[in-house]
C-alpha cells in the first residue's frame, strides 16, 4: 500500500477502497465529535455538577427522543472513531498472526459495546410523571 | 524518549494525540459500562457515580477534559492539513494556536471541575 506523506495523524491511503473510505470516515466522525462529545462533556462537568447526576438524572435527561438521538448518534460516531483510531495503532506496533487476533477481539469488544449502548438508549424506560 | 527522538513540534504533536487518543478510547468503555448500569442496576450506577463526583474522580475527568480537548483541537489541525495541504507549512503556528485555545478553554473548566473538591462552590452557576 502506498501513501502520501502528510503531517497527518494517517497517511492518506490511495486508491478508492475500503481503506480510503475509513480515512474519510474517520475525519467525519472526528468532526461530528467535535461538536458533539465537546458539548456534552461541557454540559455534563461544566453546567451540571457530576454530584448530581445519578440514575434519576439519567433518566429524566432520556425524558426527551431527542436527546435520545443524539446521544445514540454521539455513541455510534464514537464507537467508530475510537475503534478504528486504535485498529491504527495495533497496526503500527504488531504484525501477522498477533496484529489479526488482536484487530478481531477490538471490533469483537467494540460490537458489544455498541449493541450494550444501543440496549440502554433504546429500552430505558420513560420517566414517571407525577400525577 | 519523545524529548530526545527529534522532538520538534510536529513529533510531540503526533506523540500527543496517539497517547490521548488511547486514554480516551479505555474512558469509552468505562463510560458505555457505567451507562448500560442505569439500565440494569441503577444502585450500582449510583455507586459509581459517587467515585466519579469524589476528589480523585474530579481529578481523572479533568484529565479526561484534557485528553479530550488536545485530541479534538489537533484533530482540527490535522483536518485543516489534510484537506488543505499548503498550510501543513504553517502546521507548528497551528499547534501553537492550538495550545492557546486549550488553555483558555480548558481553565475555567478545569476551576468549574475542581472546586468542590478542595470544599468551594462551583464559580459558574446556571439555571436557577
Amino acid at each position: 500500500m502506498s501513501y502520501e506523506i502528510t503531517r497527518s495523524g494517517r497517511a492518506k491511503p490511495r486508491g478508492s477502497g475500503w481503506e480510503l473510505a475509513i480515512w474519510y470516515l474517520m475525519r467525519l466522525t472526528g468532526i461530528g465529535l467535535f461538536v458533539t462529545a465537546l458539548a456534552h462533556y461541557i454540559i455534563v462537568h461544566f453546567v451540571y455538577d457530576p454530584a448530581v447526576q445519578d440514575a434519576v438524572w439519567v433518566t429524566a435527561r432520556w425524558a426527551s427522543i431527542a436527546q435520545r438521538t443524539i446521544d445514540w448518534l454521539m455513541l455510534t460516531f464514537v464507537l467508530f472513531h475510537a475503534f478504528m483510531g486504535l485498529r491504527t495503532v495495533i497496526g503500527d506496533y504488531t504484525s501477522g498472526g498477533l496484529r489479526a487476533f488482536l484487530t478481531m477481539l477490538l471490533y469483537l469488544v467494540g460490537i458489544v459495546l455498541f449493541a450494550m449502548g444501543t440496549m440502554v438508549v433504546v429500552a430505558l424506560p420513560m420517566p414517571q410523571v407525577p400525577a | 524518549m519523545l524529548l530526545r527522538y527529534r522532538g520538534s513540534e510536529g513529533m510531540l504533536a503526533w506523540a500527543f494525540h496517539r497517547i490521548s487518543g488511547v486514554a480516551i478510547w479505555a474512558f469509552i468503555l468505562l463510560h458505555v459500562l457505567d451507562i448500560w448500569l442505569v439500565g440494569v442496576n441503577s444502585e450500582l450506577y449510583d455507586e459509581v457515580l459517587a467515585i466519579y463526583a469524589s476528589p480523585f474522580g474530579r481529578v481523572m475527568e479533568s484529565l479526561l477534559g484534557a485528553a479530550l480537548l488536545y485530541h479534538a483541537l489537533n484533530g482540527l489541525r490535522i483536518i485543516i492539513m489534510d484537506f488543505w495541504p499548503s498550510m501543513t507549512r504553517y502546521h507548528k503556528q497551528l499547534w501553537y494556536l492550538s495550545w492557546v485555545a486549550f488553555v483558555l478553554i480548558g481553565l475555567p473548566i478545569l476551576i468549574q471541575i475542581m472546586a468542590p473538591a478542595i470544599g468551594l462552590e462551583p464559580p459558574f452557576r446556571f439555571g436557577s
